[in-house]
């Protein structure tokens, strides 16, 4: 296949909001997402982290079409993405399903699991009930879960189980991008390894590609093949998974990778000052100068663009290259 | 050894008409002036649970049995005039999500300053004075314009510090800190836990640390204990629980977590889930999860039992360290 399954250049997002309190205070524009690009090949993932209010969930949902975009184009597969509504895009829509966090949230509380479950095919108009049932079935099997779970309610089921029936209801189609956002968040230490291993699982036998949002980074890496770091609506930088995590290049990567508590011995932790700013108030130049240890004046004034490294990583950062930078780290 | 600033023993707690929701089931633990201690545990397991009963904070239907003693003096069915001289004075309490703990309709010196003047009956320019000295000790900078804001104009982290301020308010001896960076973004985190560290050094306080992340709590304390369904299950040096664990709920919450260096490996994952409240099985609680049961961890609770220096283990099986449970071909099942 020449075409990667998903294809999203140069995406943005703006929301127009007050910048102060009150009704009449100034307008402003709040750039969630603010010029991304990315490509998820067919079977492989994506991990896409940063912190809270970065962007990374809008981005999520503005490759699926939920919400429409500012600017950017997304490809499906080698061909544009239809417009959202579209008879064209419902078509399309099977192919690619969404994970939330909260499978309590995301599940009908006065509903059998079963009957949701099948809900996908209902919707698509695909399959009779006798074999919408019949699929459900399989598809219950696949995710771990007993075929007499099929009438409980969500609230007879534990955590980790509701998180099966989401994925259990979004693997009806037969999708092959799955996107999902912050799937394991609100699961206990346990029951996220039951839940990591059987997103790896499943997409080694069916195929399925994985645009995988997390802010958890010991997550990302065991899941993901390459890995993009947002900070305040952009890509920072962006690799494959292994080399991005054993040698962190952005300062912000970094210093999100020395922040993971870990239960070896105790490396050198590069501790940033103070909190994310306002994505109303982007600062000027590169937006993270405001925390960045390492910034200068440049930093200030000019927008660092993604730039490819010599191991083919991209790197969003002016002092990327100085020798000064990779002693400090 | 010294004398212990609080020491648990035999807590247990019931919720519900029939008190048969058993949350905390005959807890022992001991905490030395200054000494820092971890608490870990999923959901359900107790950990919270332990230290609200410890300071009478739980409803009335909660009923709590056996013992608590700060200093020698007993807390359980204490009188209410004797806990409040404890709470917040002795034993300071945060928890994970700090906006919801603030109110947010006061402004934040004023919250700060009904602190100092309960616990330590401070008022006007000397509680400002104080109440500025605290924001500058938790790292808060321009300190005089954040005494005028109210929460929902300060960040979650700020607002975090905020929290600890408070708690150093009263100059506690112990301040237990019920999972004070869940809410918080990875950056934030490292901050607080590094400021947590840095108050613990300065003023000797002791810390309990509760948490579900065992990377958090490796890093910041010496002493560690695993809970699971009420039940206090390991205890342990830091360096001995983390690298020679001998429960295998324990060595299963370490083989479940993936690293940040090294090959990527197939995660454990224990089956399962924890068992609700009241619903333990009669003996062991984790024996229908465990891949080592047999059958008298059906029926029989085991004891804790001393597996090491300063390391308690309650498991009926005599776990060699380095031998894990879940390295079995049963358990990659």
């Amino acid at each position: 296949m020449t075409h990667a399954l998903l294809e999203a250049a140069d995406l943005r997002r703006h929301y127009k909001v007050r910048a102060g309190r009150g009704p009449f205070s100034a307008k402003a524009t709040l750039r969630a997402v603010d010029g991304v690009s990315l490509k998820i090949e067919a079977g492989r993932t994506l991990g896409l982290v940063g912190e809270s209010g970065c962007g990374k969930s809008t981005t999520g949902k503005l490759v699926l079409g939920l919400i429409p975009t500012t600017a950017g184009t997304v490809r499906y597969a080698g061909n544009d993405m239809p417009p959202a509504g579209s008879t064209a895009w419902r078509a399309l829509r099977p192919r690619m399903q969404m994970v939330y966090q909260d499978p309590l949230g995301a599940l009908d509380r006065r509903l059998p699991v079963g009957v949701q479950i099948m809900e996908p095919l209902a919707i698509h108009g695909q399959a009779s009930l006798a074999e919408r049932r019949e699929r459900a079935a399989e598809v219950m099997t696949a995710v771990g879960l007993q075929r007499h779970q099929f009438d409980r309610y969500p609230h007879e089921l534990s955590g980790g189980q509701r998180q099966r029936v989401v994925l259990a209801r979004a693997l009806m189609t037969e999708p092959d991008l799955l996107v999902c956002d912050e799937p394991i968040s609100a699961l206990d230490v346990s029951i996220q390894a039951q839940v990591v291993n059987l997103l790896l699982d499943l997409q080694e036998r069916m195929g399925i590609a994985y645009l995988f949002i997390s802010h958890d980074l010991r997550v990302v890496r065991q899941v993901s093949h390459e890995v993009a770091v947002m900070y305040l609506g952009r890509i920072v930088e962006q690799g494959e998974a292994e080399s991005l995590f054993a040698q962190p290049a952005h300062p912000y990567t970094r210093a999100l990778i020395s922040a993971i508590p870990v239960l070896g011995p105790r490396r050198k932790r590069l501790l940033l000052q103070g909190d994310p700013p306002n994505p109303v108030d982007v600062p000027s130049g590169c937006a993270f100068h405001t925390r960045c240890p390492f910034a200068v004046a440049q930093c200030r004034a000019q927008t660092p663009v993604l730039r490819p490294l010599a191991d083919g990583r991209q790197v969003a950062c002016h002092r990327v290259d100085e020798p000064a930078l990779q002693v400090a780290a | 050894m010294t004398v212990p600033l609080v020491e648990i023993a035999g807590l247990t707690v019931d919720f519900g008409n029939d008190g048969r929701s058993r949350a905390v089931d005959g807890v022992d633990l001991s905490i030395a002036p200054g000494e820092a201690l971890g608490i870990v545990g999923e959901s359900g397991s107790g950990k919270s649970v332990t230290w609200l009963a410890a300071l009478g904070l739980l409803p009335a239907r909660a009923r709590v049995g056996g013992s608590v003693r700060l200093e020698g003096r007993q807390l359980v069915g204490a009188p209410v005039r004797l806990l409040e001289s404890v709470r917040g004075k002795r034993i300071a309490m945060i928890f994970q999500d700090p906006s919801s703990c603030l109110n947010p309709v006061h402004r934040i010196g004023r919250q700060l300053g009904e602190a100092l003047k309960l616990h330590r009956g401070l008022g006007g320019a000397t509680a400002e004075t104080e109440a500025l000295r605290l924001l500058d000790q938790v790292g808060i900078a321009d300190a005089k314009r954040r005494l005028g804001d109210y929460p929902h104009q300060l960040s979650g982290g700020l607002n975090q510090r905020i929290m600890i301020a408070m708690a150093l308010a009263g100059q506690p001896d112990l301040l237990v800190a019920d999972e004070p960076t869940t809410a918080l973004d990875a950056t934030i985190q490292a901050q607080i836990l590094a400021l947590l560290a840095g108050i613990r050094r300065d003023t000797g306080m002791a810390l309990v640390l509760i948490s579900h992340d065992l990377g958090v709590v490796a890093e910041n304390v010496n002493r560690v204990a695993v809970m699971y369904a009420g039940r206090l299950v390991e205890e342990g040096l830091g360096q001995d629980l983390f690298g020679a664990a001998r429960h295998p709920y324990t060595q299963g919450l370490l083989a479940a977590l993936p690293t940040l260096t090294g090959p990527r490996r197939h995660l454990a994952a224990i089956p399962g889930a924890v068992p609700e409240p009241g619903k333990a099985p009669a003996g062991c609680s984790f024996a229908p999860r465990c891949p080592l049961a047999e059958p008298r961890c059906m029926s029989e609770p085991p004891a804790s039992r001393r597996v090491g220096l300063l390391h308690r283990a309650a498991c009926h099986l005599q776990i060699e360290p380095g031998f894990s449970a879940w390295n079995l071909p049963k358990a990659a099942e």
